[in-house]
């Protein structure tokens, strides 16, 4: 599809629009909407939201490859993001990373081959005293081990198997 | 603390919910405020000594007088980018005490009469934003947001922005030009925010931590006197303390400024996490502030701005990172070395090229291929990068080699000498190197 003119965007993009006295402010705002229908920041997704907020479409993808939020090519369904930054990483964070990617059977940054799985470390994501933790599609898992994540993952896994029968 | 000014989440149950909140004296200070004139709101939080809890602890009312008066134009932007490592202080304020932070920024605007707050979150902070929104709407359906704000005539709207993962976008100008579109990268001052034409969009802007406003309806119910009861002479009230690291109890605690690391490290947090263990460094505002030995002269320093300052380093965001004697400083400065290598938004050369060079070295070094020579090209590198970047990371990126070389020369001096390879904390194997 495509965010403009899709009514399920519709609102929230003239809600963006409306906020800043400035349309170009809205370009981050907009750019998470792109990320949200194409899965990544397509070249569609950068076109739409270049007409948008009134930027040359080359300022847009400039705006999306400085953030590391932003993803130029599509990920897993699954986006995990494991803190190994300092503070975390002196409580195991280090280790539990290596031992997550080990057992996807990926490498770092890779996808799993059933597409359900990405996996990445990341920097402080302001829980370091909930280590190790990890950031799935934006949102928060804490307190984590090992044992945590087979579980977790396998629970996934049983779900895709069930969704496709 | 018996009762808090900042986590009163701890106090009062559902705090964050509109109708608690106004039950326990929301709203009120804001109230207040709009019943006095500017100037006088701004005169209290000057007299209350509150300094901005971002890190650099500058007077607030004081940032607050620089806004010229006769600009038709203003803004209020919160600072809650929150990513120095160690740092988790301002999320827990958004989660548990929303309504107050709006009503410390509203109460802000007022006094620089703002036209609009932007609330500029860290883009991780997906699921806060979406509750300070609601929290904005419920305060707006009662008069506190938008238009003839408490029915004075005073109005201003509050809205917030998620940023993308940059934590340069924490530095007060690249901020600002994230919020406006374009890359977040700082700007070359002066003019300085609060100045026409180095604010957002070019107007006068004040940007204050979440912390810093969190703290200011406290302030206007209850007045200066007695916040300032709170603390040492040169630092006012209360600090939230984010504990990480090799502590039994990690956590966020508010603690008025002069409480000692002592007490809060041993009698708050428990001692070492592992047994048998002892504290060897501390962390006291994160990656970015200098590393010291928690040795007793440290543990019996109050936490204030003046008394770590005689101890060789900075309260800052009082982010402290403990580290036990199972720790390799050495280690410990190339990872927070690759941090800022991976966070330098490369707008200036010595930034960029010394965090490089930074890395390279201590690299080496970790791969036990360090060289003699290696002590006197980090300090030449380090030397280079001093006093002559646009922004403060291109001085906080040496910090971590240059005080590990300074406090734990043993560490350092091993891998030089020995050529071993090196022992990562607490026997952990290490995942493949952090930020490249
Ligand atoms: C590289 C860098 C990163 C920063 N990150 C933050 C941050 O995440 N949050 C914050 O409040 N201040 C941060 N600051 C400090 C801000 O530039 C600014 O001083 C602060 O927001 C002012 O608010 P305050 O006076 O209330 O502390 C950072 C500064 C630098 C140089
Ligand atoms: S000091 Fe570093 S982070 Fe700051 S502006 Fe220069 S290159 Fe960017
Ligand atoms: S260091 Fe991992 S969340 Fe802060």
């Amino acid at each position: 599809m495509a965010i403009l003119n899709n009514p399920k965007y519709e609102d929230r993009i003239q809600w963006h629009l409306s906020k800043y006295p400035d349309k170009r402010s809205a370009v981050m705002p907009l750019l998470y909407i792109a990320q949200e229908e194409y899965g990544y920041v397509s070249q569609e997704g950068i076109l739409e939201v270049a007409q948008l907020c009134d930027m040359d479409p080359t300022q847009v993808k400039s705006i999306a490859g400085f953030y590391t939020m932003y993803s130029e090519k599509p990920k897993g369904r699954y986006w995990l993001q494991t803190c190994t930054d300092l503070a975390c990483a002196l409580r195991g964070a280090d280790e539990f990373h290596h031992d997550l990617l080990a057992y996807l059977e990926i490498e770092e940054g890779g996808t799993t081959a059933d597409g359900l799985f990405t996996a990445e470390h990341v920097m402080c994501l302001a829980a370091c005293d909930k280590a190790p933790m990890l950031q799935c599609n934006f949102h928060f898992m804490e307190n984590l081990d090992l044992a945590k994540m087979k579980a977790w993952i396998e629970e996934k896994r049983a779900e895709l198997e069930k969704q496709s029968k | 603390m018996e009762k808090h000014i900042l986590l009163r989440g701890n106090d009062v149950p559902n705090i964050h919910q509109y109708d608690v909140y106004v039950q326990h004296e929301g709203y009120a200070g804001l109230k207040k405020a709009l019943g006095m004139t500017p100037e006088q709101v701004i005169d209290e939080v000057k007299a209350s000594g509150l300094r901005g809890r971002g890190g650099a602890g500058f007077p607030a009312g004081v940032k607050w007088s620089f806004i010229p008066k006769n600009e038709p134009v203003k803004y209020v932007t919160v600072n809650a980018d929150e990513s120095e490592t160690g740092t988790f202080k301002d999320r827990l304020i958004m989660e548990t005490n929303p309504h107050q932070l709006i009503e410390g920024a509203l109460i802000c605007a007022y006094a620089i009469q703002a036209k609009a707050v932007y609330i500029y979150l860290r883009g991780e902070f997906w699921d806060i934003a979406h509750q300070l929104d609601q929290c904005i709407e419920d305060a707006r359906r009662h008069g506190f947001v938008g238009q003839n704000i408490g029915g004075s005539s005073f109005s201003c709207e509050v809205y917030t922005h998620l940023g993308a993962g940059a934590y340069i976008c924490g530095e007060e100008s690249a901020l600002l030009n994230s919020l406006e579109g374009k890359l977040g990268q700082p700007r070359v001052r002066p003019p300085f925010p609060a100045q026409k034409g180095g604010g957002l969009y070019g107007e006068p802007t004040v940007v204050n931590n979440v912390e810093t406003l969190t703290n200011v309806p406290w302030i206007m119910v209850h007045g200066a006197a007695e916040y300032k009861k709170f603390g040492t002479e040169q630092s006012a009230g209360t600090k939230l303390y984010c504990v990480s690291g090799h502590v039994q109890k990690p956590g966020v605690y508010e603690l008025p400024f002069s409480t000692t690391f002592r007490e809060l490290l041993y009698d708050i947090c428990g001692g070492p996490s592992v047994e048998g263990r002892s504290f060897k460094a501390l962390l006291p505002s994160g990656g970015s502030g200098p590393v010291v030995p928690l040795n007793d002269q440290v543990l019996d320093t109050r936490m204030s701005y003046e008394d770590t300052a005689k101890v060789g380093t900075i309260i800052g965001s009082a982010s402290l990172i403990v580290m036990d004697d199972s720790v390799d400083m050495t280690w410990v400065a190339s990872k927070v070395t690759k941090f800022f290598k991976h966070e330098s938004c490369g707008k200036c050369t010595p930034c960029r090229e010394g965090t490089y060079w930074l890395d390279k070295v201590i690299d080496r070094i970790m791969a036990g291929e360090g060289r003699p020579e290696d002590v006197k090209l980090i300090e030449n590198v380090a030397k280079n990068m001093a006093g002559i970047t646009l922004c403060a990371l291109g001085e906080f990126a040496a910090n971590p080699i240059i005080h590990t070389i300074r406090q734990f020369p043993e560490d350092f001096n091993r891998h030089v000498a020995a050529k071993t390879e090196t022992r990562p904390a607490a026997g952990k194997k290490t995942a493949p190197a952090a930020g490249d």
